[in-house]
């Protein structure tokens, strides 16, 4: 079952190849924002594989790492992370980790966010200030991201342009009104990103 | 070592790694990927179930983050799991690619765009 979608194997007879060389790179990107606005559907529309979920007792992910005892006994409270796969060529993988969405889980974000190419904060046009506080974490952090406007029910009342207003965002950061539950809408969205990121390297390499 | 693998095994994860808490090599990352290592050294000493299950999870490459996910277990116990095998010669794991915000690797994000393109 494991990785069995994926069971291809090399077409052009080399001897066995070493483990090392069959590991194919890996790179992240995360799929951010408020509780409920979608984080988990945009996973599992793009991804190629079900979503993923791993959950991990809070005293492990979190400080009291040492503190065997408290592990064992408590009832631990455990925080979920679900992700998914694109495989974006035979050698590069791209992961998608969707963050948990309650603010009492954010400690995790830091974590999540080291070694992420960037991240789509996903909004709900009818409450867009849940998404608010992670605009604001990835801003802080220098992390690049993109605005998805996820439009429930298909619905989309505002245009990009005022729901950029509305959440004061700089120029270079896209916006993109989007249905998360749509896989063609949700990779462009990812799209945008990559293509944010590349205007931004070839814009820094050009001034 | 490790205690019985049955029952009560999500309750008390860390019973699993024989009480240790931190891997002995800290270098996994949810996106570093795991490969069983073909052909397997000839030890005398057989791999706990638990290390036998993760073997045959990463027969092909697998991210430790899927590996966790399929074997519901949380991430911070098969990253010690992880380690025994690698200390063993029975895996090796590949760090994710490095990303550096400051200097964006132009070719891997052409790469990943035209992949996505291609979906
Ligand atoms: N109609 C409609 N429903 C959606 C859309 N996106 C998500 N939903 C539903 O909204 C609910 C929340 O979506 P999730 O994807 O679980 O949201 P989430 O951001 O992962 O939520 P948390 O992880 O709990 O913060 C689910 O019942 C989805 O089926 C959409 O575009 N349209
Ligand atoms: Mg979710």
């Amino acid at each position: 079952m494991a990785g069995s979608d994926r069971a291809a194997p090399a077409p052009t007879a080399s001897p066995r190849p070493t483990a090392r060389s069959a590991a194919p790179d890996a790179v992240k990107i995360l799929i951010a924002g408020g509780f409920g606005v979608g984080k988990t559907t945009m996973v599992g529309s793009v991804s190629e594989i079900a979503p993923l979920r791993t959950e991990e007792p809070l005293t492990a992910a979190g400080l009291d790492i040492d503190d065997l005892a408290g592990i064992e006994e408590k009832r631990a409270t455990t925080v979920a992370l679900d992700f998914g796969r694109i495989t974006i060529t035979r050698d590069l993988v791209l992961y998608l980790f969707g963050t948990p969405g309650q603010q009492r889980f954010w400690f995790m974000w830091n974590d999540l966010a080291i070694g992420a190419l960037g991240a789509v904060v996903l909004v709900d046009v009818r409450r867009p200030e849940s998404s608010f506080a992670a605009i604001d974490f990835f801003e802080r952090r220098g992390i690049p991201f993109v605005v998805g406007v996820n439009g429930f029910h298909g619905r989309h009342p505002y245009p990009a342009a005022e729901i950029r207003e509305a959440l004061a965002l700089p120029d270079h950061v896209q916006v993109l009104l989007c249905d998360a539950r749509e896989r063609t809408s949700s990779r462009d969205v990812l799209i945008a990103l990559i293509d944010q990121l590349i205007d931004a390297a070839t814009g820094a390499a050009a001034s | 070592m490790t205690g019985g693998d049955a029952g009560g095994r999500l309750v008390r994860p860390f019973t699993l790694t024989g009480g240790r808490t931190r891997p002995s090599r800290a270098d996994f990352t949810l996106i570093t990927t795991v490969t069983a290592c073909d052909p397997q050294p000839d030890r005398a000493a057989r791999p706990q179930p638990e290390h036998l299950r993760i073997l045959r999870l990463c027969a092909r490459p697998v991210a430790v983050a899927e590996v966790a996910a399929r074997l519901d277990l949380p991430v911070s116990v098969v990253v010690i799991l992880l380690s025994d095998l690698v200390e063993a010669d029975r895996i090796t794991a590949r760090p994710p690619h490095p990303v550096n915000l400051a200097t964006p690797d132009l070719d891997l994000l052409q790469k990943v765009r035209d992949g996505l393109g291609r979906l």
